[in-house]
C-alpha cells in the first residue's frame, strides 16, 4: 500500500507520548474530518522557563497522522516555545525519513496543532489556516486540487504552463495533465461567472498545445564510449573525408562487410571507414545514372550523405537512401539512418 | 507468526491451483493463436468453446455466443455503456445509482462532462437500498441505458436488478449491470431475466487477472468498443488471452459446483463475525442492508478510529482486510459508497470491509474475533474523540480547516 519508512512504522506501532494529558496548561485542537484526520497536541509549558517539559497527543487519524503526531511531540518536548513555533511540517517529515507526498498534509496537521497550542498558550492571535484541501493531481510535486485553485485565482492563470510555473503541478511526468486541465477549466469557467476573468481569457478543456518536447540534440548513442582518435586519422574524427579506395580496403580487411555481429564492435572510426568503403561501392552504379553519391558526415545512428547529378531531386532519391540504409546497417550490425545534405 | 488470514477476496481472489493447472498447457503447449490452422492452435478452439460454455453456465445465459471475453470488469463496463449510447439514437440519457464501483462513476462523471450525457445517479438509502421512486422518476424516453450493479463492492447490498431491467424496458431504455461482485457469489440465470448486459470479472471468482466477460443477449443492438480481428465475432478484436478465458471457464465450473453449500457456510462465518465484532466492541455497527445481500461481504464501521491505521495493524496481526478510509485510496474522501448511506464522517472513515471466500475457515474468523478488540481499543486509547469514560463525541471540537 503506502511506502512508509521504518521510522514511520515504528512511530505507528510504538508511538511516543500518546494519550491525554492531565494538567496541560497548552492544547491545540485542530482537524478536518473529511479528509479523515484530527488532532489534539497537549502541552506542559513551564511558565518560569518557557519549557515544554511535556507533550502528548490524541490522533484520529491514519498511520502516518499518528506517526506525525508522535514524532511532533518527540520534537519539541525540552524546547521553549519560541524555538518550538519555528518547527515546520518538513522538520517533522525529516524526523520521520520522509512521508509519502499523499500523506504531507499530515505533517502539515502537526505543525498546525502545534502552532495553534503555542497561541493558546501565549495568547496570542492564531494566523489564519492554510491547510490545503483537495484531492492530489501532482503526485511528483505533491500538490492537491486547494493549492492549485488558490494558485489559479490569485494569479488568474489561465494556461497549463503557468499552473504549472506557479504550483510546479504538471512539471514532473505530466501524467496529471488530463485532471490539471479539467481543474484550470473548471476554475477559469468559475472565474468568469464571477467576473474575475474574461470569457475570452478562460481556459476551455482540451485546448492546450501538446507539451513542449525537448528538441532532439543529435543522434547520440549513450551507450557507447567516445572513441579513441584513431592513429590514422588523428585530425578527422568528425568530418569524414572521402578516403580513397584503396587504403580503405586495406582497413577493413579484418572486419569483413558480410559478417554484422563482428562489425557492431567496431570502433566508431572505424565505422566510419566501412560505411565510407560501402558507398564508394555503390558510387559506380549511381554513376551509370548520371548520378552520384558522397558520404559527408556520420555521428551516432546518423550517416549524413550528399546525393548530386542526377540523383539529387530524383523522385527515387528517398528509396535510394533506403537501399543504402539497409546496406549500411547490416554492415554495422546497427540501425542507422540515411539522411541527404547538401554538400558542404 | 500464524499463518495469514486474506479476508480481502472483494479487491481479489486467489487463483485455486486447478484453475493455474488448466491454463498452464495453453502457455506451453498449445500456445497457438486459436484462430490458426495449425497443430499449435488446435487444441485452442475447442478450449475455448469449452470455456464459454463453462461461463454461460454459470450466468445462465441462453446462448453461448452471448458472451464476449474482455479485458476485465471496467472494459466490460466501457463497453456496454459506450455502445448503448450509440445504438440508442436520439437518446443521451444515462441512469446509474450513487454506488457504483469507479468503473461506471467516472466514466459517467466523463461522459456527463465531455460528451453531452445526461446521468442520473439515484441515492441510496441508509441502509445501501436503491431509491426506487428516484428511478421511476429519473425514466423517460430520453434514457438510452440504465446501469446497476448487481451487488455492492463494499456493503454487499444487491439491488434487485431483475426488476430495475423490466423498468428500463417499460420506457425502451437498455439495461446494464455490473455484476463484477455477483457472479460466482449469487445463482444468476440470466435467460429468465430482461437483463441486456452483465459485466463480469475473472479475478473475482478465483480465475485470473485481466480478464472479463460482457454478456450482450441476443438481438442486442451493440458497437464495439475495439475494432480489428474478427475474435469475438468482430465485436471484441484483439487475439483472445487463451490461458485466461480457459481459466475462467474452470473457475466458473468449481464455482457452480459448491455455489449452493458454499454460500451457506460463508453467510454463517459472516455473521459470526459480524456478531462477534457487535457483541465485543462498542460503538460499532455493520452497514448495508441485512436481508439482501453478499453473503461473504461485510463492512463493519468503527467510530472514533481511523480506517488505515486498523489496517496496519490488523497486518501486522497477519490480517489482510480492506477500508472504506480516504487514506488507504489516495483521495481525501472517504468511501462515496459509505458517504452516499449517509454514514457519519467519524464512522465512515472507520469503517472495515472483510470479505470471505470459499476457503475461509471458522478459526480464522475467531483469530480476526479475537485481535479485533484490542487494536480497536488501542487506537481508540490514541483518540481526541475518546477518553478514558468512552466516547465523548461532543468533548473535542477542533478548528477544521
Amino acid at each position: 500500500m503506502w511506502d512508509y519508512s521504518d521510522k514511520v512504522k515504528e512511530y505507528f506501532f510504538n508511538p511516543r507520548n500518546a494519550g491525554a494529558l492531565v494538567d496541560a496548561n497548552a492544547v491545540g485542537e485542530v482537524g478536518s474530518l473529511s479528509c479523515g484526520d484530527a488532532l489534539k497536541l497537549m502541552l506542559k509549558v513551564n511558565p518560569a522557563t518557557d519549557i515544554i517539559e511535556e507533550a502528548k497527543f490524541q490522533t484520529f487519524g491514519c498511520g502516518s497522522a499518528i506517526a506525525s503526531s508522535s514524532a511532533l511531540t518527540e520534537l519539541i518536548i525540552g524546547k521553549t516555545i519560541s524555538e518550538a513555533r519555528k518547527l515546520t511540517n518538513q522538520d517533522i517529515a525529516d524526523f520521520l525519513d520522509g512521508l509519502p507526498p499523499e500523506k504531507m498534509h499530515c505533517s502539515v496537521m502537526g505543525q498546525e496543532a502545534l502552532h495553534a497550542a503555542v497561541a493558546a498558550y501565549t495568547g496570542e492571535a492564531l494566523d489564519e489556516d492554510d491547510h490545503e484541501e483537495g484531492a492530489l493531481i501532482c503526485k511528483c510535486f505533491g500538490v492537491d486540487a486547494g493549492m492549485i485553485e488558490r494558485a489559479i485565482r490569485t494569479n488568474k492563470l489561465t494556461t497549463l504552463e503557468m499552473v504549472t510555473f506557479y504550483t510546479k503541478a504538471g512539471g514532473g511526468c505530466n501524467s496529471c495533465r488530463e485532471p490539471l486541465e479539467e481543474l484550470l477549466a473548471d476554475v477559469n469557467k468559475a472565474m468568469v461567472a464571477e467576473g474575475t476573468i474574461a470569457a475570452a481569457e478562460a481556459y476551455v478543456f482540451g485546448s492546450a498545445p501538446k507539451p513542449a518536447r525537448k528538441k532532439a540534440q543529435g543522434f547520440v548513442i549513450p551507450d557507447q564510449p567516445p572513441a579513441p582518435k584513431p592513429p590514422a586519422q588523428p585530425s578527422a574524427p568528425v568530418q569524414i573525408a572521402m578516403p580513397t579506395p584503396a587504403p580503405a580496403a586495406v582497413a577493413l580487411a579484418e572486419a569483413p562487410v558480410a559478417a554484422p555481429a563482428a562489425a557492431s564492435a567496431l570502433t566508431p572510426a572505424k565505422e566510419a571507414i566501412l560505411v565510407a568503403r560501402l558507398i564508394e561501392e555503390m558510387r559506380p552504379t549511381f554513376r551509370a545514372d548520371g548520378g552520384d553519391v558522397e558520404l559527408v558526415d556520420m555521428e551516432g545512428a546518423l550517416v549524413l550523405v550528399s546525393l548530386t547529378g542526377a540523383c539529387s531531386g530524383c523522385q527515387l532519391a528517398a528509396q535510394t537512401l533506403g537501399g543504402i540504409q539497409q546496406k549500411i546497417s547490416q554492415a554495422l550490425g546497427r540501425s542507422v539512418r540515411v539522411m541527404p545534405v547538401a554538400k558542404s | 507468526m500464524t499463518t495469514p488470514i486474506y479476508l480481502d477476496n472483494n479487491a481479489t481472489t486467489r487463483v485455486f491451483p486447478d484453475v493455474v493447472e488448466a491454463m498452464l498447457p495453453y502457455f506451453t503447449e498449445q500456445f497457438g493463436n486459436a484462430s490458426s490452422i495449425h497443430a499449435f492452435g488446435s487444441e485452442v478452439g475447442g478450449a475455448l468453446r469449452q470455456a464459454r460454455r463453462s461461463l454461460q453456465a454459470l450466468i445462465g445465459a441462453e446462448f453461448d455466443h452471448e458472451i464476449i471475453f474482455t479485458s476485465g470488469g471496467t472494459e466490460s463496463n466501457n463497453t456496454a455503456l459506450r455502445s448503448a449510447l450509440q445504438v440508442q439514437q436520439g437518446r443521451n440519457e444515462v441512469i446509474t445509482s450513487a454506488v457504483e464501483h469507479p468503473a461506471i462513476l467516472s466514466l459517467c462523471d466523463w461522459l456527463e462532462k465531455h460528451e453531452g450525457v445526461v446521468v442520473h445517479r439515484i441515492p441510496v438509502d441508509r441502509q445501501g437500498r436503491l431509491d426506487i421512486d428516484a428511478y421511476r422518476a429519473a425514466l423517460s424516453d430520453r434514457v438510452a441505458v440504465v446501469s446497476f450493479m448487481w451487488a455492492n463492492n463494499e456493503t454487499g447490498t444487491i439491488f434487485p436488478v431483475d426488476g430495475l431491467a423490466e423498468m428500463a424496458h417499460a420506457h425502451g431504455a437498455l439495461f446494464h449491470t455490473d455484476a463484477v461482485q455477483a457472479v460466482g457469489k449469487v445463482p444468476i440465470d440470466l435467460k429468465t431475466t430482461e437483463i441486456d448486459m452483465l459485466s463480469l470479472s475473472s479475478h473475482k471468482l478465483h480465475g485470473p487477472k485481466g480478464l472479463g466477460a460482457l454478456y450482450l443477449r441476443k438481438g442486442t443492438r451493440f458497437r464495439a468498443l475495439l475494432r480489428g480481428g474478427h475474435q469475438e465475432r468482430g465485436r471484441r478484436a484483439g487475439t483472445e488471452n487463451a490461458p485466461a478465458i480457459i481459466g475462467l471457464g474452470r473457475a466458473a465450473e468449481l464455482a457452480l459446483t459448491s455455489m449452493a453449500e458454499d454460500n451457506l457456510r460463508m453467510a454463517a462465518l459472516r455473521d459470526r463475525l459480524e456478531q462477534g465484532l457487535v457483541q465485543q466492541i462498542g460503538h460499532c455497527f455493520v452497514t448495508g442492508d441485512p436481508l439482501d445481500r453478499l453473503p461473504n461481504t461485510t463492512t463493519v464501521a468503527f467510530e472514533f478510529i481511523e480506517g488505515e491505521a486498523i489496517l496496519l495493524k490488523l497486518n501486522a496481526a497477519g490480517i489482510a482486510a480492506s477500508s472504506g478510509s480516504a487514506c488507504t485510496s489516495g483521495s481525501l474522501e472517504p468511501s462515496h459508497v459509505l458517504r452516499a448511506m449517509d454514514i457519519p464522517f467519524t464512522a465512515a472513515h472507520g469503517a472495515i470491509r472483510f470479505s470471505l471466500s470459499r476457503e475461509t475457515t471458522e478459526a480464522e474468523i475467531d483469530r480476526v474475533l479475537e485481535v479485533m478488540p484490542d487494536i480497536i481499543a488501542g487506537l481508540r486509547q490514541m483518540s481526541p474523540f475518546w477518553s478514558e469514560e468512552g466516547a465523548r463525541p461532543d468533548g473535542f471540537a477542533p478548528a477544521y480547516a
